[in-house]
Parts: structure tokens; C-alpha cells; sequence
């Protein structure tokens, strides 16, 4: 059992982990090692081959094998060293990692400091309690995504969406594409899920009815799918009598929500947020514990793997600087909190003197002009709307920051109409 | 010609915006609800032209996996994207494949050429 020491162990070769490796070395840490269980960098980027990426790194519009293609060449510059077919397993608390791969079978990877970046999980039909019976078919819509674009098998031949996710807005123009007839999108919400530009480029363009305000209540079929039934819902989301209908299906995909992957934060201590599912963050991506950082969807789930790759690039930054012993020290300590229209933000405590960029998202939509701000007066913008789709950024100064009284030990983001 | 208002959610950006398009005919008069200029770029693509980059898998012979991603290099005319499709799915490819090869040029007379988007190396090799 050959043991490894690094200055900056890094969770995940996707977007988050791979930036977050070019962050370290890019400020100064020496050895930076990227752990990653699949056989091949990249995530589930990989999987994602439509256009849509890299409008913000790169100024151009590109796939996400070729977004993450740029991105690992510049990790392997930047002298990023990776470990693929290896598996993290456990974490403790000192942010150390024990790790098993076909070479060097178990080993312990202990380092001065460790950035999360596993990502996050599709929500999958067990949680969310529809009723019937449990054929074959049924799919969350990224395994369908995975199955088209990775291992060249067809889900099914007639479709259809639950949730309208951008993932399953995506597979819908992609099983068109593919000759597969897609019955529709049902969303519970009476909100779409997903990207506007999605619902027009995958659905519009196609003729893919898109339903609002409905949900699938029944799953129909013994050994395969063969229809589900649907019905709208009231504003309490429960099915109304006598707006069932049935829609005969092979295949049903599941595009209802995803989930930051934390078994191993939750095994080293790391405190969780209620409402993100991810860690509860400083701004400098550290979480309750001072070694481990965390960067991208495993934190909350972003809409752009560009902020995701932002976001890695300066966590791993900051793990590097900690990991030299040189990451500001906390000066004072401020809450972030979420309004009556916040659904979930990070980061959720700002410590140190620096800039600070808040994300967050809406409850409920606003499709009016309305602001976005920060109390007590530390920040107000006006948008033409806010969508619980659309990540909304709120931006701290520094300096307004250290200005605030003693007392104040809260600030709170929220959206409202004007 | 008679003007008409057509209604269309720009697809160049994340942002999404609301486009209200007046045109007569095949002429933009003018664009409302955009908040850059490809906006108007896009109404007016969109009004003579609706183009779409094209994205889908070809198979690979002696892969790491079965399929490779492929993508058009540009957009190519919306009404000719069931015949690309068709025509890609054709395809088998050799491994290995590299990120940028043209696995098939002039895809049904568009004059666009179809890319692989990764790297995918044959099975023998490790990764």
C-alpha cells in the first residue's frame, strides 16, 4: 500500500474538479492531484455533446466533450496530475482520503488541503412517489443521456418527459433526432424547470408539446412500460379528478431535480445546508471544516458549467493558498440569509475583506421588472425577471462589507417586483 | 406585403430573451425585447433562414466506447437536420478518432462539415 501526499487533492475530474486543479497550480501549489472514478476526465460533460458550452471561458459556443477537452489541456500544462479509475470511498475529517484503484488497489491520499467537486445526482423515481408499477423503461433523463451519447443504445421509441429539466428538455430534441417520438413534457410546476432558450430550441423547434401545471400519477406495465397516465394538478399539486389521460409510452425519463453528491462530506464532518443539499460554504469555498473546500454542483446546483469552471478556478485557488499557510484569516463573521422569494444561495457566510459574489436562486418566478438586492443597502439591481431556473448573482464590495456596524451580523438577498 | 408580428425566444445565449419580430415578408422591420445584438442577428436568421448546430453520434469500430460524439462545425439550414441525421447515422468510423477529424465533409451539400468532438482511442490502448 504505497501512500500519497499532496499539497491539493482534488474530488471529481469534471468541470469543478479539473478548474479546481488549474486553480491550485496556478497559485503556487506544488504537487495537485485530481482524483476521478470513471476511466476518462471530464464528468458528465462527456455525455453533454450538444452545443451550449463555453460562451463565457471561451467566447464561443461549444460541446461539452470539446469544453472539457480545452480545459484538460490546460490542467496538463499547468502540470494538474490526475488518477483515473479511482474510486474515493471514505474522507475524514483532516480532509485525508482513502482511495481504492485496479493498480494500486487501497491507498490513503492525506493532504494539506482537499477540494470537493463530485458534483451532483439525478433525483430518481423513488423520490418522487409516483404510483403503479416498476417495468423496465423508465429512466432519470441523464442515464438515457448517457446510454444515446456514450453507449449507443436506445432508450425507447416513444416517450415521455417528467419534469422539464434542462437535461430532459436536451434528450428530448436528441430522441427526436434519433427517430423516437416524444408524447410530450410534463411539468408540475407551473413553471418550466429548465432554460427558455431549451424549451424553444428542443421542444418549439420540434413540435414537442410542453405541458404546465401536470404530472404523470400512474405508471402503467408489468415487464415493460406501456403507457403512463397523466393529469394536471391544482396550486397544492394534487391531481384534479377528471383530468386523467392516458399516453401509451415505452419509455419514461425523469428530469426532476438534481442533488449535490456529499456521502463523503457528510463522512468528514462537513456541515450541509438544509436547503442546498451541499456544504455550507465561506467565500472563500471553505467549508466547517478549515481544509476542505468545495467548488461547483456538489455545492448547489449551477446552470453553466462555465460558472462551475469559475468556480473551481478559485477554489482550488484558495486551497492552494491554505494549504501555504497563507489564505486570509477571518476578520469578522456575516450570515448570508434568503428572503421570502430565496430558494437556496451560497455562500452563506462571508469572513474575510475581499469582493464577495453571492449566487442564488428564486422560489417563484417574477416575469416583471423587478430588483435583486442585498439589505442592509449593500446591493440592488433591476432585471426584467427573475425564473427559479436562472441563477441570479448578487455583488458584494469589500469595503461597504467592513463599513457595516458590529451589530450587523446578517445580511439577506431577496427578489421583489417594483 | 402585408407586415406581420412574429413571436420568438432568442436561442444565441442562456439569457433567453423575448423577441417580438415585425416582418414583411421575409424583411425584419424591426426587433423588440432583445438585450445584445444577437438578437437581431438571430430575428433575422431566423425570419430567411432558422439555422441549428447539429450535434449527434456516429459508431466506432474498435472504440474505448460504440459511439463518438460529432457535431457540424457551423449551423446548418433547421429543414435539413432530419436528412444530416439520417445520412450521420450511416457512418461507421475506425478508432481511434481525434477531436476535430472531419468524419464526414459537405454534409448533404451544406458545405458544413461533420467533426468528431472528442478524442476516442482505440480499445487495445489504455486511457
Amino acid at each position: 500500500m504505497a501512500d500519497m501526499q499532496v499539497d491539493v487533492a482534488i474530488i471529481g475530474a469534471g468541470p469543478a474538479g479539473v478548474a479546481a486543479g488549474i486553480g491550485a497550480r496556478e497559485a503556487g501549489a506544488e504537487d495537485v492531484l485530481v482524483l476521478e472514478r470513471d476511466w476518462d476526465l471530464g464528468g458528465i460533460l462527456q455525455q453533454c455533446i450538444h452545443p451550449g458550452f463555453g460562451l463565457h471561458a471561451f467566447k464561443e459556443e461549444l460541446t461539452g466533450p470539446e469544453y472539457m477537452h480545452r480545459w484538460i489541456e490546460r490542467a496538463h500544462k499547468a502540470g494538474v496530475a490526475f488518477l483515473t479509475n479511482s474510486m474515493v470511498f471514505k474522507m475524514e475529517s483532516d480532509g485525508s482520503l482513502w482511495v481504492m484503484n485496479p493498480e494500486k488497489g487501497v491507498f490513503h491520499v492525506t493532504a494539506k488541503a482537499t477540494v470537493l467537486a463530485m458534483g451532483c445526482r439525478e433525483r430518481p423515481l423513488g423520490a418522487i412517489n409516483v404510483p403503479g408499477s416498476r417495468p423496465s423503461g423508465i429512466f432519470t433523463a441523464g442515464t438515457a443521456q448517457r446510454f444515446v451519447n456514450m453507449e449507443g443504445y436506445m432508450p425507447g421509441h416513444r416517450t415521455v418527459i417528467l419534469g422539464s429539466g434542462d437535461i430532459g428538455l436536451i434528450m428530448a430534441r436528441r430522441l427526436v433526432w434519433e427517430g423516437a417520438r416524444v408524447e410530450g413534457v410534463f411539468e408540475l410546476m407551473p413553471w418550466a424547470g429548465g432554460l427558455r432558450r431549451n424549451i424553444a430550441q428542443c421542444l418549439n423547434d420540434y413540435g414537442i408539446p410542453f405541458y404546465l401545471s401536470q404530472t404523470v400519477i400512474q405508471v402503467h406495465g408489468r415487464d415493460r412500460l406501456e403507457g403512463v397516465t397523466v393529469a394536471g394538478v391544482d396550486e397544492k399539486r394534487r391531481p384534479v379528478a377528471g383530468t386523467e389521460r392516458y399516453i401509451a409510452c415505452d419509455c419514461l425519463l425523469l428530469a426532476v431535480g438534481l442533488i449535490p453528491e456529499n456521502e463523503l462530506s457528510r463522512m468528514a464532518g462537513v456541515d450541509i445546508h438544509a436547503a442546498t443539499g451541499g456544504p455550507v460554504l465561506n467565500e472563500f469555498y471553505q467549508t466547517s471544516r478549515p481544509s476542505i473546500f468545495a467548488a461547483g454542483n456538489v455545492v448547489i446546483v449551477y446552470d453553466l458549467a462555465d460558472w462551475v469552471s469559475q468556480e473551481g478556478v478559485a477554489a482550488g485557488r484558495n486551497a492552494a493558498l491554505y494549504a501555504a499557510g497563507i489564505l486570509e484569516k477571518p476578520v469578522r463573521r456575516i450570515e448570508v440569509r434568503g428572503g421570502r422569494n430565496v430558494r437556496l444561495f451560497s455562500p452563506q457566510n462571508i469572513v474575510g475583506s475581499g469582493d464577495v459574489t453571492v449566487y442564488f436562486r428564486v422560489l417563484r418566478p417574477i416575469e416583471k421588472r423587478c430588483r435583486i438586492f442585498a439589505e442592509p443597502g449593500l446591493f440592488e439591481r433591476r432585471q426584467r425577471y427573475v425564473r427559479p431556473g436562472e441563477m441570479n448573482e448578487i455583488h458584494l464590495k469589500g469595503a461597504a462589507l467592513q463599513a457595516l456596524p458590529e451589530t450587523v451580523t446578517t445580511i439577506t438577498l431577496d427578489a421583489e417586483e417594483v | 406585403m402585408e407586415e406581420r408580428v412574429l413571436s420568438m425566444i432568442c436561442v444565441s445565449c442562456p439569457v433567453g430573451c423575448d423577441l417580438r419580430v415585425r416582418v414583411q415578408g421575409k424583411k425584419v422591420l424591426d426587433v423588440e425585447g432583445h438585450s445584445c445584438p444577437r438578437g437581431i442577428d438571430f430575428a433575422e436568421a431566423e425570419v430567411a433562414n432558422p439555422t441549428r448546430v447539429f450535434a449527434t453520434t456516429v459508431r466506432v469500430s474498435g472504440g474505448k466506447l460504440p459511439v463518438c460524439p460529432v457535431r457540424s462545425r457551423q449551423a446548418v439550414p433547421k429543414e435539413r437536420l432530419f436528412d444530416i441525421s439520417k445520412e450521420v447515422a450511416r457512418l461507421v468510423v475506425p478508432a481511434p478518432v481525434d477531436i476535430g477529424q472531419v468524419i464526414l465533409p459537405d454534409v448533404c451539400g451544406t458545405g458544413v462539415d461533420i467533426v468528431a468532438t472528442r478524442d476516442l482511442k482505440a480499445k487495445e490502448e489504455s486511457a
